[in-house]
């Protein structure tokens, strides 16, 4: 077996927003972006990494899911404790002055956590909560 | 099927949970300032009390609470790291009485801020992600104020 890690999802509200933020924000590429309205999946990844992204889709469009559970999603969405990633960097301090400088809403300034790494956060405008943290 | 009134009422109060989002994100952006719940409050226009309740319904627990847990966190790490004076971490971390300080810190830990600063030199050497474990603040459960060792 030769497995990688090839795509993980996201969810968005607001695709044209979210788009900003992973293209504009982060630096991304936009790879794939297919259907129209609130109903787009768009891929995105980093210049350079084709091999690995992550799509931006609709939440809780599983026909499976319920009324409740969809209301019970969005709620979570917008409270920001549904989706969330973690990116690294090999320059935390200069990515966050970087990504901060386009008006991206900062969780939390880099800084040593207790538990020996270095790591800083954002929000996407999702709410879904983006960290990113220090690799050598 | 939903009533216009109802869907307005349901995206009225989605909005009012993104604004709490966006207190609890302040909170720990910004927890090392002088922040209170009213400036908290003022931020996204609501009345503190309004805010509380919100957010406690919200997140189960109200903002000061988040507040001082989050400082209470950091003050832990702070403290850990030995070069600080109690008091100079309680400033560190935006509390602005060494009292209520240790209280909470107290409330939340298990042992005073100064007991905690002495078990961590004794800790020197435990690897960090056991550290890291044993020494998790206590969210909404207040531990037992009794032996002063880490356990």
């Amino acid at each position: 077996m030769n497995l990688t890690i090839h795509t993980t999802v996201l969810p968005h509200e607001d695709p044209d927003a979210s788009v900003a933020f992973y293209r504009d924000a982060l630096g991304f590429e936009v790879r794939t972006d297919v259907g129209s309205g609130t109903m787009r999946w768009i891929t995105v990844g980093p210049v350079g990494q084709p091999g690995v992204q992550i799509l931006l889709g609709p939440a809780a469009v599983d026909p499976g899911i319920t009324d409740v559970e969809r209301r019970m999603i969005a709620d979570m969405m917008a409270k920001g404790t549904y989706g969330w990633i973690l990116l690294a960097s090999d320059d935390l301090d200069a990515t966050f002055d970087t990504v901060q400088a386009t008006g991206a809403e900062v969780v939390q300034e880099p800084i040593d956590q207790p538990y020996g790494l270095r790591d800083c956060a954002f929000r996407d405008p999702a709410g879904n909560m983006v960290r990113i943290r220090a690799v050598a | 099927m939903t009533s216009p009134a109802d869907a307005h009422k349901e995206a009225q109060r989605r909005r009012d949970l993104v604004l709490l989002r966006q207190v609890r994100d302040r909170m720990d952006r910004e927890y090392a300032q002088p922040l209170d719940v009213e400036a908290l409050a003022r931020g996204v226009h609501m009345s503190a009390g309004h805010l509380s309740r919100q957010f406690k319904a919200a997140y189960g627990e109200s903002p000061y609470s988040y507040l001082m847990t989050r400082r209470i966190e950091r003050a832990m790490a702070l403290l850990r790291r030995g070069d600080l004076s109690v008091t100079d971490v309680c400033f560190e971390v935006g509390c602005q009485s060494l009292g209520t300080f240790s209280t909470r810190f107290t409330e939340l830990v298990g042992m005073s801020p100064s007991s905690y600063r002495e078990a961590a030199r004794e800790m020197q050497g435990v690897p960090t992600c056991v550290v890291k474990v044993v020494s998790r603040p206590v969210r909404n459960q207040e531990a037992p104020a009794t032996d002063p060792h880490l356990p």
